[in-house]
Order: structure tokens, then sequence, then C-alpha cells
């Protein structure tokens, strides 16, 4: 056997936190790692948020994130222990030998540069080309990653450019020193799911071509499948499982492994309406101020009560321009929405305290959408005081019953936003929506920001509140899985019309239009080379791109 | 028409329109405080047919909207009045007196905003470390004494003791005392214009680094949060280059906008300065105008100040503009 490329072993990674009314401390991130990465071989990192996969990623450029600090072990590249290197050799390392894909390419470009000169830079200071060889070099990567117009795309600049663009760009800003080790961090996390597939196709692709080896790091095991050699899967700063792609994927060992690996355990038959409906959007026209394009044409969806109406689309579909028509905060330009019948007045503003109080809203970011200097009571009793003007006792025991129903306990009311887990705050943010008792709740992409096994808790939990209390949820989301797991009825939208609408079984039965197609297939499936296939197979390439 | 272009019509215009506005309100205010010309001319002794008389001589009878425009008409046209003690031309002496004005500004800038961004730049390298501190306590000792107090300190350490200090020797010079009494004439050498206001240009420089610096710092470490500092860290390179080839350029704009203030303040905040070295600029000239209420000059100067500062924060804003990629290349 060859001598690894990378060879890790033992890393401890320690950090500094500040936890609120404490004293800063050191804690201890990830315990003790070992892994070997053969030249041109890709190794997946998988593992949750706060599982250290990015840590562990960063850590082979020997650098820490913020307050990071590397505390033990070693990590071997090209036959050296980096993190005994001097400060010389560390930055020959970085840009040179191993190079860093972000998960946002958006904010990892500097907003100030052309993107070529950004590309060339690397190469150009480590000296590895010239600048015209690496310009040249620049042109036949952006290429070979499926560019539009590769001779000129490096003069703009990064906003000129759509994020699954950028994205490719860093992938060439990467490969354009002819490293040895490319470290992925969650490349195509934040591109849609029609955009997702092909960067991941081109990303794979120039992988290949080039030879290089590579850390992919991700928390879906999907994506990592179709790229892989080899999977780690990580949990909480420890390795859980480690072996083969096809071992992982195959013949899962560990409990926690076999958990992400099986598909979504929610199953949710489709409901029957039921009375009238609760929401009707008739022939809904909208643009934005000062622009003079329309965002939405002519949408007509229903919403009956107790049932959820699913909205998906990628981003720039309008479904969140949807929901602000509906909450009023977009008057539409043609158009009415009825709510239990009557129509609403278009305007927030002028909307009656009972229409608000009947319409609520969960959004994506809970910890924006909450006050992070007001307790999780002050901010669940907020309602309860506006709309029902409950004081004291009688208030403290509405409280105390949301908290129940979200399944958190009544010590929770004195914590603050800072001190709660992801899917905490979002259960939080879902029992404000509650406490104003409304027929209809709007879900922003509740889930999107959460680890899947997490997310699945948010999505059962929903579900049984909409069993008790017959709430409608209007859920809009782009993740299909989520869709198939909570909805009645779902609108597919697509640059600003509503694609396909139906019931569950109507809208996820063929045959199907080119679009609903293309964004049922890119939906990552759990198998090795799905990818090449659906590639091969597919009726209509994603536009957004 | 392409959106900067646009933009930058728009400024211009709202720049004009302030000026407008500030004359306005400069004349405004010289109306409404008690008093006016005839009677500073008169003074105490004044009886009621002599200040009548007067009045209806210079006009000040009639209505303050028709002398408004006059005026404003007059400045248009480079005609800025007489000043009431020594009936000379207002914009004669406004000429000689901005030139040296802008002179020591021009020096004092020279030094000063390079300076100011350099050490911004070295506190951002070396953060909260000892160049920093160093950097963070001179400066804000610096802006936190008084001017006139920086002032005098460097009078009597430059233009006094220093004639007593052994270290000119080692430099084979003869003693060196700068001047404290920093008159420039047209006839001097530039050489010795620079030497004759060395010790003013040198308390401005201390009054307006601070506030440059310390932005300057805050602008750059706000910019090193980015994700894409992080990428250019990623590349290898050294964390000099990182500062000054990625976050500086995002950080122009504020930085532009603090100097533009401080460059406004050299030209129209240094009253002080110049009263304490007598330096004849446009300070000495509003004060000595103040004191003989002498209402066209103070008028003048006015609106010669407010014109300085609109000026200087219209460029402050097209710099802005120009620096900001999203609006210099639409997609």
């Amino acid at each position: 056997m060859t001598e690894p490329l990378v060879k890790v072993r033992g890393l401890k990674i320690g950090a500094t936190v500040y936890p609120p009314g404490e004293k800063p401390h050191d804690i201890e991130i990830v315990h003790g790692v070992d892994f070997d990465l053969q030249p041109g071989k890709v190794l997946g990192l998988i593992g949750e948020s706060g599982a250290g996969k990015s840590t562990i990623g960063l850590a082979a450029m020997a650098y820490g994130r913020g307050g990071v600090k590397i505390t033990g072990g070693e990590v071997w590249v090209n036959g050296r222990d980096i993190l005994q290197a001097g400060v010389g050799d560390v930055r020959k390392l970085r840009g040179g030998e191993v190079t860093y894909v972000s998960q946002s390419a958006a904010a990892s470009f500097n907003p100030a540069k052309q993107i070529m000169e950004q590309v060339i830079e690397a190469a150009v200071f480590q000296g590895k080309f010239s600048k015209k060889e690496a310009e040249e070099r620049g042109v036949e990567l952006f290429r070979k990653l499926g560019l539009p117009d590769p001779e000129n795309i490096g003069k703009r600049y990064p906003h000129q450019v759509s994020g699954g663009q950028l994205q490719r760009c860093m992938t060439a800003l990467a490969l354009c020193p002819e490293p040895d080790l490319v470290v992925f961090d969650e490349p195509t996390t934040a591109l849609d799911v029609t955009t997702q597939i092909d960067v991941l196709a081109a990303i794979k692709e120039a992988i290949r071509d080039t030879g290089v080896a590579a850390l992919y790091i991700t928390h879906d095991l999907a994506v990592v499948a179709q790229v892989s050699d080899d999977i780690m899967v990580l949990r909480m700063g420890n390795t859980v499982e480690y072996g083969s792609v096809d071992q992982i994927i195959n013949n899962p060992q560990e409990e926690y492994t076999q958990a992400l690996v099986s598909v979504r355990t929610i199953d949710h038959p489709e409901k029957k309406p039921t009375g009238d409906p609760v929401l009707q959007c008739e022939h809904i026209t909208a643009r934005y101020k000062g622009t003079n394009f329309d965002v939405l044409h002519d949408v007509n969806v229903e919403l009956y009560p107790g049932q959820t109406l699913a909205v998906v689309g990628e981003s720039g579909s309008g479904k969140s321009t949807l929901a602000r028509v509906i909450t009023g905060l977009l008057p539409p330009r043609e158009g009415k929405i009825l709510f239990d019948g009557r129509e609403l007045t278009p305007d927030q503003p002028s909307r009656p305290v009972e229409d608000l109080r009947e319409l609520q809203m969960i959004y994506q970011m809970a910890d924006v959408a909450m006050n992070p200097r007001q307790t999780v009571g002050t901010i669940i009793g907020r309602p309860l005081e506006f709309y029902f003007g409950l004081k004291g006792a009688e208030k403290q025991r509405r409280i105390q019953e949301l908290l129940d129903e979200i399944e958190l306990g009544s010590g929770f009311q004195d914590r603050y936003p800072a001190e709660l887990s992801g899917g905490q705050k979002q259960r939080v943010c879902i029992a404000r929506a509650l406490a104003a008792k409304p027929k209809l709740i709007i879900c922003d992409e509740v889930t999107s920001a959460l680890d899947p096994l997490v997310a699945d808790g948010i999505l059962k939990l929903l579900l049984d509140l909409q069993a008790r209390e017959g709430v409608a949820y209007l859920f809009i989301t782009h993740d299909l899985a989520t869709v198939k797991a909570i909805s009645d009825s779902i609108a597919v939208m697509y640059q600003g019309r509503v694609q396909r609408y139906g019931t569950k079984t109507e809208v996820l039965s063929p045959p199907f239009d080119d679009y609903t197609d293309l964004l049922l297939s890119s939906v990552p499936e759990m198998k090795l080379g799905w990818l090449e296939e659906v590639i091969a197979t597919r009726k209509m390439e994603s536009a957004g791109n | 028409m392409h959106p900067v272009v646009s933009l930058l019509i728009q400024r211009l215009a709202l720049g004009v329109l302030l000026l407008l506005a500030a004359s306005a309100l400069i004349f405004g205010l010289t109306e409404v405080l008690p008093g006016d010309a005839a009677q500073a001319i008169l003074g105490q002794s004044a009886t009621p047919e002599s200040l009548a008389n007067l009045r209806e001589e210079m006009g000040l009878n009639r209505p303050a909207l028709t002398r408004y425009f006059e005026w404003l008409g007059g400045i248009l046209t480079g005609d800025m009045g007489n000043a009431l003690t020594n009936k000379l031309p207002i914009a004669d002496q406004i000429g000689k007196r901005m030139s040296s004005t802008l002179f020591l500004a021009f020096w004092a800038a020279l030094i000063s905003v390079p300076l100011a961004i350099l050490l911004g730049l070295i506190a951002v390298r070396y953060q909260n470390r000892w160049p920093d501190k160093i950097i963070s306590g001179v400066t804000l000792a610096s802006i936190s004494l008084p001017e006139f107090m920086i002032a005098y300190i460097l009078i009597f350490f430059f233009a006094v003791q220093s004639l007593s200090w052994g270290i000119w020797g080692w430099f084979g010079m003869d003693p060196v005392a700068f001047p404290s009494f920093a008159s420039v004439s047209p006839t001097m050498t530039l050489g010795e214009k620079l030497y004759s206001i060395t010790l003013p240009a040198a308390v401005l420089t201390l009054v307006v680094l601070a506030h440059m610096m310390r932005m300057t710092r805050a602008a750059i470490l706000n910019v090193m949060q980015s994700a894409y500092i992080e990428t250019a860290e990623l590349k290898g390179l050294s964390t000099f280059s990182v500062i000054y080839k990625h976050a500086f350029p995002n950080a122009i704009a504020p930085i532009v906008t603090v100097v533009m203030i401080n460059l406004a303040y050299l030209v129209v905040g240094v009253v002080v300065v110049e009263v304490v070295f007598a330096y004849p600029g446009m300070g000495q000239y509003l004060v000595d105008a103040v004191v003989k209420r002498d209402v066209p000059v103070v008028l003048a100067c006015g609106v010669i100040f407010a014109a300085v500062y609109i000026i200087l924060n219209i460029i402050a804003d097209v710099v802005s503009i120009l620096a900001n990629p999203r609006l210099r290349h639409p997609k």
C-alpha cells in the first residue's frame, strides 16, 4: 500500500465557549479522530451540526475557525506533520497543497474583486503558475465545470453570477493551484435541489479528471454516497463508523448510522378535504415595489381546515412571496384572498386584530425570529396578552400548557433563546404561533435549517398538533421529502406560476410535467450510482444554475 | 443611463440644494440676531435718526428676501460685497486667507491621512497586542487633549526647549527651534513656508489622527469577520496581505467618509490653532470679523465653510458609490 496523502492520528480539537452568565472556559469538540486518505481518493465526513466535521476538514489545513484550536494529535500531509510545521510551511500548504471550498461561495468570494483575480490568486502567489498560465488554467476549469461563457465569466464580479455558478467558480478556485487535496465543506447544501445535482456532477467529474484527493463534508448521506470512496460518520466529535461507501450505505453496523441511512419514518396518509376552505387565493398576481415584472402570476390555491398545503419550488419561484401576499405584507396587484369565506383586506396594517390572530407564521430562522433578550416565557406570553388579555396566574397556566404541547418542560420558561438548541428554538416559535389559537399557520421553510433527525421531530410535532387542534398549515419548502411527509395537497411553483396543483397522490403520480419531473428526480437517493443514472435519464435541465 | 451616473447626478443636485439651504439658514440667523450692521457701525452712541439714515443708505430697510437674493446673486458672481470695517472687497481678503488655510490643511492632510490609514492597518494586524494598544493609547491621548494644549506643549518643547537639546549635535547640526509664530507670505519659498508651519501642521495632524485611525481600524475589523477573509487566509496569504488586499478594498466607503469629515475639519475647524500660532488663515479672519460685528464677512465665511463641508461630503459619497462593485457593475 502506498503512503497515504493524509494521515490523521488522535486529532483533538478544542474551543473556548462563552456561555451566558458563566466564565469562559475551554471545551473539547473533537475527541481523537483517526483516518487515512490515499492520493486521488475521496473521503466523506458526515454528521449533524456540532459533529465536528467542518472543524476536522479545516484541521487538514492547520486552521481553526474563530476560537477553535487544535489541541492534540497528528495531521500528516505529504509526509510531514503540519501541526508541528512553522508559519511559512503552513502558508505553502494552504492554497498550494490543500485548498478549500466553502458552503457559501456567495460569502466566500470577495465582493470587491473580479472572479478570475480570486481564482488564480493562490496559484500565482504560491508560485505554481505565472499569471497568464493560471488564467488559461482558470478558463479551462470554468469550461470543465460547465460554466457559461468560460472565456469571460472570470471578468465578472461575484454578485453578477448566480449561486450555483459561484459554487462552481469556488471549485475552480480550489482546483486552480493543482492541489493534492481539496476540502469540500457542504459545497451544495445552500443550493436548490435542481441546481445541486448539476454542481454535484461537475464536482465529481472535476475530481475524477484532475486526480485530486478530497475530503467531502456534508450532513446529507445521500449526497456523499454519490461522490465518496470511503465514509466516516461523526457524532459529537467522535467517530461512529468508518468504512467504504458500499459498506456504510448497504450494511451499516451502528445504530446511529442505520438511523441516518433509513428513509424518513413519517408516513402521513392524505386526508380528504372537509367543510369549506379556510384559505382561498384567487388569481393572485403580485410584484415588488420599484420593479416592472410580476413575481406571481395568477396563483389559485385552496386550503381546507385541519389540512396541509405544501408549496414547493426552488428559490425565486415565488413561494415566499405568496406567503407575504397572504399575510398582507405585500398587497397583490390583482386577485383576492378569502379567509373563512370572507375577503381579507390586502394590506396588513388595516386588518382587524381578529384576522391577525387567526393567521400566524413560523419562520425558517428560529434564532432571529425571537428577541434574544426575552425569556421563553415572555416570548410565548406576549400573544396571550395581546390577543386574549391574559394576565398573572392564568397566563402562566397557559404558557405551561403550550410548553407541554411542544414537549418542553416547565424548566424552559426562564431560559433565553441562546440557551436552546436549534430544534428547541423552532419548538418555541411553534408555541408562540399556537398561543394565538390560529386557524392557519404559514410555515416558511421551518425545517430547512435543522439536522434531518431533528427536523423529523418537528414535523411529527406539527402533525400531532394539527390532529389535536385542527389547525391548517400552508407549508413552504424546497424539500420534497418534507412535502411527502406532511402534506395533504401540493402546489408546485415555478417562475411565479403554479405548475402543478392537487392532492398529494395526484401531484406525486405520473405522468409528470417536465419541471415536476426534474424536481422529483433531483432529490438525492441513498443508493450508489444514482447521480449518473439521473443525469442520463432526466428530461429537462435546471434553469437557474 | 448607467445607474452610477444617475446616482452621481442625484448626489450633485442634492449638494446644490443643501448649499442653498445652508446659505438661507446662515443669512436668516444673522437676520434674527439682535442689532444689525448699522447698529454695529454706529455703536452705543447711535441716535435713532442716524441709525435710520444709515439703514436707508445701506439698503437695510428693504425686505430680507430681497437682500438675501441680492447677496446670493453677488456670491454666485464672485462679489461678496465689502467689509464694513475697512471697506475692502471681501472676496480679495478671503482669497488670500483661504489660500493660507488650504496650504496648512493640505500639508496636515498629506501627513495625517496616509499615517492614520497605515496605523489603522497596523492596529488590525496586531489586534489587541502591544502595537495596537500603543497606537490606540497615543492617538486617544492626543484627541483627548484640547488642541490649544497640544499646541502649547509642542511650542514648549520644539520652539523653546529644543535649543538646549544635545540631539542636534549627533547629526552635526546647529540646534533647531521651530517658529511658534507661523506667518507665511507670498514672497517666501516653499521650504521657508513649510518650516514656518511645522508646528501648526503637527498639531492638526495629532488632532485628526485618532478619529481616522480608529475608524479605519473598526471598519477593517468589521470586514475581517467575513467569510471571504477566511478564503484569503486559506490561500496561504500573509496576514498583512489579507488585510491590505482583501479587507481594505471593502472598507473604503466608511474610511473615506471619516477622512472627508476630518479634511473638512482641517479647513473650517482650525480657528483655535490659527489663533495660537497667529496664522493668517480663514479662522483668524472669522474671529476678527465676529469681534468687530462685521456681518458681511461673517456671512461670507459661513457660506464658504458650509460649501467646503458639503463638497467634501459629496466627494465621500461619490467615492463610496464608486467603491461599491454592485453599483459600478450592475447585473
